[in-house]
């Protein structure tokens, strides 16, 4: 029993050690300013169209189910107010979490892998580099930038799909989507919805470069380390998703959700 | 390459006594299997040290535990006279950057040019740096001295296999370090590529008396390392007299155990089976 459960407690020991070690290598010098930069562009603009793609079809796939329930009660007007609370709440974090994980975990464990299979690592420590400053760090810092800013453009994206199917299916005008999907956020929803993409970044950076990191054996290990880092990092969101929403229903609850 | 040959030898004489690397009973395990046991040996500054062993037998190891890419469960690792079995990592750098080290396969980075992979030491080793023009001037320098100065532009993957590992031989050769060290450099090479680049290695160790490490599967690398010399005259490799390569010694590991340390003459000596099959193998 105790030899089944050494693995696993040893791989969080060793994950939260090189949580650790990134959070201490934030502010020490060198930053690797151009690496972060390149991994903005790689993590963030890279991941646009298909953050646009499914934003914009999750708007209109929402508008268009929840018609049918809204028509039936004769509350089509509504349309607005569901689609963006739960765009903002939740789908627009997880789902983009899920699409940037997909593509940036992956991303991030094979590239690492492949380096630490073919000794790169070793030689950026023989030749004086921190790997953990040289390509975690960076790594981290632009997917917890990136992260939340798709967030947000595939909030607004997916509540433009919304629109679509509520003014040319629905007949609703512009102002009555508009105003409606405005007034039924608050502060709340808000918050929780940037909160959620920054702390999905910690997690999909972490993870993908901590299974990048202890990569062995060959290409067959960079593929298993690959499909390990996706699938972790998403079981990982969802599970977080469930805290945290359940934090914010309890401010909210209390009063304090900045509403 | 390197300065007057007559400074060179009064600076070894020197320094003859000054330790590089040591190591003391040293042993490491990878999921309690272990890798190397019990290993104990020392180089000396200007000294060369071969060390032969079939694949898997903890050659490598050695190498990695040498500048502290790997600890050591027990005993204790000594290099250029500090103890760094335990030194944290960032403590590490700048005592590895008085070291070169080739890897297997060349371990250069696939996203950066040939130039910018020689430079890599001079740009990141704190200890290190220099203007930009002298590290072009370095740069082009040591890659001159493998003959691929015509490919700072490239990529690795635009290179052959051969091409690479000389590419690996001057990036571990650009800061001038004490020490440097060889990891299987012709392994998965042709012999006539093989040959060239044991060549180089020994015109390395010969222009600069640097300490030397090289670890290889095969015989003749040692043979090479311990029957040739470079000539700066005729710019060529020639037998060198025993005088020449009085501070060679060649170590032979089975198992992840030090089966053979001595000479040349003595490895071809050794009545030991394991060490004869070795030898004769190759």
């Amino acid at each position: 029993m105790l030899d089944i459960l050494k693995g696993p407690v040893l791989s969080i020991q060793e994950f939260f050690v090189l949580c650790g070690r990134t959070i201490k290598s934030l502010g020490r010098r060198p930053h690797y300013f151009p690496d972060l930069v390149a991994q903005m562009d790689i993590i963030g603009v890279g991941s646009l169209p298909i953050v646009l793609l499914c934003g914009f079809f999750s708007g209109v796939v929402m508008a268009l189910q929840m018609s049918r329930a809204l028509r039936t009660y004769g509350a089509v007007t509504q349309t607005g107010p569901i689609v963006a609370i739960t765009l903002v709440r939740e789908m627009g974090p997880v789902l983009t979490s899920i699409v940037v994980a997909g593509r940036n975990s992956a991303g991030i464990a094979s590239e690492l892998g492949s380096m630490k299979v073919t000794e790169q690592i070793d030689a950026m420590r023989a030749l004086g580099t921190d790997p953990v400053q040289k390509l975690v760090k960076p790594r981290l810092i632009a997917t917890s930038i990136m992260l939340p800013c798709l967030t947000v453009i595939a909030d607004f994206v997916g509540l433009v799909g919304g629109f679509m199917i509520a003014h040319f299916m629905l007949s609703l005008t512009g102002s009555e989507y508009w105003n409606g999907a405005y007034r039924a956020l608050e502060y709340n929803d808000v918050a929780q919805g940037l909160i959620k993409p920054f702390v999905y970044a910690l997690v999909i950076a972490m993870v993908g470069c901590f299974y990048g990191l202890r990569t062995t054996g060959g290409t067959q290990g960079v593929g298993l380390s690959t499909t390990k880092a996706v699938v972790i990092a998403i079981v990982w969101i969802f599970v977080l998703n469930a805290f945290i929403t359940q934090i914010f229903v309890w401010l909210a609850e209390k009063g304090l959700g900045l509403s | 390459m390197t300065g007057h040959p007559s400074t060179q030898t009064a600076h070894r004489d020197a320094s003859q006594e000054y330790e590089i690397l040591r190591f003391e009973h040293v042993t490491i395990a990878f999921d309690g299997d272990p890798a190397i046991q019990d290993i104990s040996f020392q180089i000396r500054h200007g000294e060369s040290l071969v060390i032969l062993g079939s694949a898997g037998s903890g050659k490598t190891v050695i190498l990695k535990t040498s500048i502290g890419l790997l600890r050591p469960e027990s005993g204790r690792v000594f290099l250029f006279g500090e103890d760094i079995t335990h030194r944290k990592e960032l403590d590490l750098f700048d005592l590895r950057a008085r070291v070169g080290m080739l890897f297997q396969e060349g371990a250069l980075f696939d996203s950066l040019t040939i130039e910018e992979n020689v430079s890599y030491p001079l740009l990141n080793q704190k200890t290190l740096r220099c203007t930009e023009s002298e590290m072009h001037n370095r740069v082009e320098e040591s890659l001159r001295f493998v003959e691929l100065e015509h490919t700072l532009e490239k990529f690795p993957s635009e290179l052959s296999g051969g091409m690479r590992r000389r590419v690996g031989i001057a990036r571990a050769n650009v800061t001038k370090p004490e020490l440097v060290i060889y990891d299987s450099p012709t392994a998965g090479l042709d012999p006539i590529t093989a040959n060239n680049i044991m060549a180089l290695i020994v015109k390395e160790r010969d222009l600069r008396r640097a300490t030397t490490i090289i670890v290889t599967q095969r015989f003749q690398d040692g043979q090479i390392m311990a029957k040739y010399r470079y000539d700066r005259e005729q710019q060529n490799l020639v037998a060198a007299s025993p005088a020449d390569v009085a501070g060679l010694r060649l170590m032979v590991m089975k198992d992840g155990r030090l089966v053979f340390q001595g000479t040349q003459q003595e490895l071809e000596q050794s009545r030991d089976p394991y060490i004869s099959k070795f030898v004769l193998r190759h």
